[in-house]
């Protein structure tokens, strides 16, 4: 079966490339349901070849396809194994099943057809770049997914702010690259190849320490592009320029988990940097705190969920960074699916209300779209981690790790502890002021329940969101030994060993979120949304201005330094230099053509003295005259 | 006094000049015709004389291609100058200066 | 003593033919005086011992040759007098100096060989002869003597193309009796 899995990236390639040259004749719906069908077709070939490792009959595989610069000797590999496996059933799991609802979202657009062919290409990019067997196609996967990424942020390109959402994601994700790549050549340097296996097992002997955490610094360069962290995380809000099913790809499924999964991928190189991980595990809880802070004034239906991601991802990044993947890569897993529901729940609500996405001229949609609703409050539960549904066993089992290691991650537990505080109450502000209370959309709306395709994924990601936590509680490690055959070169940071423990600390964190959700109810479930004013909503609500100081600091001396450059440099230098020589020749030939008379017998005359000339020199060289 | 090939190698370069002269001198397209036709001549008169001078028959052999390349040179170009001729009503050869630059 | 007395006399009239050539303003005059400078040519073969070749240039360039010019003059026609102004900038100054120039230095270079060295010609009694060239003609240079009669051929099939084709194809032939 793993002879297949070439497939997984095929199919979806494959149904982007006819949808691109034929998806208008297609149409609609026909496209979408094409799209879907590969997805779900990649989702069907996982399933059939991972199902070996659940029941313990497989071993991680490397499968080369071909060779691919034989002079580097890299070849084009694929690496299956468990952390592989795990991946891409979320990706293509959830993959198929936001490409089910955006066959009703994207209902009417003129693009149809042009849509399902970028959100295949996300997806095939997505799975080469978790799929890939060594650092080379690891890399053309992460490139594909900042193309496809732009491709769909600025897919509404009429839209000016769209476009500038595209490029700023785009140009954001070119920094962390430049980390990645860097980090690439620095491996490629210190073993003589990029194949995760050699690299992986050898790590220990060849690397030094100043080595692995330059290497390993630079790969978080990478990670905090592609994962919106900070400081490069200023693309993923913007990024709500795009369609809605596109930000639930974005947030929940591919793009913004690929800087979590390279990092547990390089998991042994980490190993090999502790200042490397305190790095990470601490810009990780960092973001969290950040983020969360700004989710709370948000008044945009999906920028407080943007936020609320690279707050999530801050977990995630905390988790791996003190090398308890297990609970980071778990913690991946449950957000794809609750923060998946909740964008596809936030794009039913504006399908609902023809395009609206200011929360504050929503509010009692509680009665108009049940499904969307109750779904959402499952949602709502998960995120904020109320026992029994998926967040509150993974986001536990990441902040018990912490707690288990101690020290420096002692005080990072704290803030990990707070933010999980602020999830819940902008979460419980979110819901309130989406669905309870009274209605405050305009007279001329009327808001209604999506179409089936629509709830269907709603319902199907609810029910993922209530039970994947079973996949891993203290009592049942399940997840943990599934994907122990990926982790065996590491050390990983697990959660106290003594169950009472973690009782009190889940208890701990189950208290802070029900106080944050009780105070968050009490104050928006009123008549009148309260006045959000005062010194801290202002701020926070701006985001701290970091998209302004960042124009201040870097576009703007960034444009004056373009202009300078197409002024000084193109305009008078290259255009100088490329004019200079037309004139040149052109004088040239003006000169020249003033010989060409017309008259045969001038140009006798120049022969005849071009004879002479010759035949003088000819005697005097012979000594003759 | 006795002829020597030097008399007829000097009145050959006279020639040779004079009808370099007529080629640059002469709009007439038939007396530049004539003209090249009199620097063959001088030529000719050069092989013949250092033929006789260095006692080989050849000289005598390469003037009788030249003069045979001559012939078949005067019917062409003469054919050519008539269909001008006929076009153009004109042998003034700087009447056609159609390729000036 | 007598070959220098005619050399001379020649050698005045082959000047003069070409000076003739050279500054008649009509072409007929020009071709007169070429003609007259290439029969002191087929003298001067004669007094190289070249009889074969005089022969040859009497038959071809004043027999053949200047007939087939006389007759383009006259078709082109007799009595145009030719314009002698002259239109190019510096071209006569230059035309005179190039003849003077080339004839001086040739004459110059050849003045030392000519007046100290070879006084006499080596081998007085070679005789070019039908026999003597035909023998190197046919012995030595057959294949580019073959060579010259395809050279012949197209000119001839040459000279009937243009006369015969113009820009939109055949040129009608007229019988005379204004039918074509």
């Amino acid at each position: 079966m793993t002879d297949l899995i070439w497939l997984l990236i095929a199919l979806p390639a494959l149904g982007a490339a006819v949808l691109v040259f034929f998806g208008r004749r297609i149409g609609e719906p026909a496209a979408g349901w094409l799209a879907t069908a590969t997805v779900a077709g990649s989702f069907a070939v996982a399933v059939a070849a991972g199902a070996g490792f659940v029941t313990g009959d497989l071993h991680p595989t490397t499968i080369d396809l071909f060779s691919w610069i034989p002079t580097l000797g890299v070849d084009a590999t694929l690496l299956w194994d468990p952390l592989a496996v795990t991946m891409t059933f979320v990706v293509t799991g959830v993959g198929a099943l936001i490409h089910l609802y955006a066959i009703g979202y994207m209902h009417g657009d003129p693009r149809f057809g042009r849509f399902f062919a970028y959100l295949n290409l996300f997806i095939a990019s997505m799975l080469t770049l978790v799929l890939a067997g060594n650092f080379a196609v690891m890399f053309v996967g992460w490139e594909l997914v900042g193309l496809s990424s732009y491709l769909l942020i600025s897919f509404w390109f009429e839209k000016p702010s769209a476009a500038a959402a595209g490029k700023k994601a785009f140009i954001v994700n070119r920094i962390g690259d430049w980390g990645f790549l860097v980090a690439l050549m620095i491996v490629f340097a210190a073993f003589g190849t990029l194949d995760f296996g050699t690299v992986f097992e050898s790590a220990p002997e060849v690397l030094s320490v100043g080595t692995a955490t330059a290497i390993t610094l630079l790969l978080l360069v990478g990670a905090t592009g592609k994962s919106a962290q900070l400081p490069l995380y200023v693309w993923l809000p913007d990024a709500m320029e795009g369609p809605t099913p596109v930000s639930a790809l974005i947030h929940a499924a591919t793009m913004v988990t690929a800087g979590v999964y390279m990092i547990a991928r390089t998991g042994a190189l980490f190993e090999l940097a502790p200042v490397s991980q305190a790095v990470v595990a601490t810009v990780g809880v960092l973001t969290a705190l950040f983020a969360a802070t700004i989710a709370i004034s948000q008044r945009d239906i999906k920028r407080v969920l943007a936020y609320s991601t690279i707050s999530q991802i801050g977990y995630m990044i905390f988790g791996v960074g003190m090398a308890a993947y297990t609970a980071g890569m778990f913690h991946l897993v449950t957000h794809a699916f609750f923060k998946a529901l909740l964008f596809l729940g936030a794009g039913s609500v504006i399908h609902a209300l023809g395009g609206e996405q200011d929360m504050r001229k929503m509010g009692g949609l509680r009665k108009v779209m049940p499904v969307t609703f109750w779904t959402m409050v499952i949602a709502w539960l998960a995120i904020s981690g109320v026992f029994p549904l998926a967040g509150f066993w993974s986001k536990d089992e990441i902040l018990g790790a912490a707690f288990a290691k101690g020290g420096l991650y002692t005080g990072l537990w704290a803030i990990g502890l707070f933010t999980a505080f602020l999830t819940a109450f902008y979460m419980t502000r979110w819901l309130a002021m989406t669905f309870l209370g009274q209605p405050r959309w305009s007279d001329d709306a009327h808001p209604h329940e999506s179409p089936w395709v629509m709830t269907g994924p709603l319902v199907v990601l609810a029910l993922a969101s209530t039970f994947a936590g079973a996949l891993n509680t203290p009592w049942r490690l399940a997840f943990e030994h599934f994907l122990e055959p990926s982790f065996e070169l590491v050390t990983q940071s697990l959660p106290p060993e003594n169950i009472g423990v973690v009782v009190a600390l889940a208890g701990l964190s189950l208290i802070l979120v029900l106080f944050g959700i009780a105070v968050a109810w009490r104050r928006y479930t009123t008549a009148e949304l309260p006045a959000e004013a005062g010194r801290f909503w202002y701020v926070t609500l701006h985001g701290y201005w970091i998209d302004e100081v960042y124009g201040r600091v870097f576009v703007l001396p960034g444009k004056a330094l373009s202009a300078w450059f197409a002024r000084v440099l193109d305009g008078t230098v290259i255009d100088g230099f490329v004019n200079g020589l037309g004139r040149t020749v052109r004088g040239f030939g003006a000169a020249m053509s003033t010989l060409q008379s017309g008259w045969v017998r001038s140009y006798a005359a120049v022969f005849g003295v071009g004879v002479l000339v010759l035949l003088v020199w000819t005697l005097v060289r012979g000594g003759v005259i | 006094m006795t002829l020597t090939a030097g008399w007829f190698m000097g009145l050959a370069a006279v020639l040779f000049a004079l009808g370099g002269a007529g080629v640059l001198l002469r709009r007439n397209a038939l007396v530049m015709f004539m003209s090249i036709e009199l620097m063959l001549n001088a030529v000719n008169l050069t092989f013949v004389a250092a033929s006789k001078a260095l006692g080989q028959i050849e000289g005598q052999v390469a003037t009788l291609f030249v003069i045979v390349v001559a012939a078949a040179e005067v019917t062409v170009g003469l054919a050519i100058i008539v269909a001008i001729f006929h076009n153009r009503a004109s042998a003034d050869v700087d009447e056609f200066a159609e390729l000036k630059g | 003593m007598a070959e220098v007395v005619v050399f001379v006399v020649f050698a005045f009239a082959a000047l003069a033919g070409a000076f003739v050539m050279l500054l008649a303003r009509n072409p007929v005059y020009s071709a007169i005086g070429l003609l007259t400078t290439m029969f002191s040519i087929a003298v001067f073969y004669v007094l190289l011992d070249a009889h074969f070749v005089a022969a040859i240039q009497v038959i071809i360039y004043t027999g053949a040759v200047m007939t087939l010019f006389m007759f383009v003059i006259m078709m082109i026609g007799v009595d145009r007098d030719e314009d002698t102004s002259e239109r190019i900038p510096y071209q006569r100054p230059i035309g005179i100096v190039l003849a003077v120039g080339f004839a001086a230095v040739i004459v110059a270079a050849g003045s030392g060989a000519w007046v100290t060295g070879s006084a006499s010609f080596a081998t007085p009694d070679l005789n070019g002869t039908i026999e003597a060239v035909a023998d190197e003609l046919f012995g030595t240079w057959t294949i580019p003597f073959l060579g010259t009669v395809f050279l012949l051929t197209i000119a001839a099939l040459g000279t009937i193309a243009l006369a015969r084709y113009g820009p939109t194809g055949p040129r009608p032939i007229d019988d005379g009796e204004g039918r074509t």
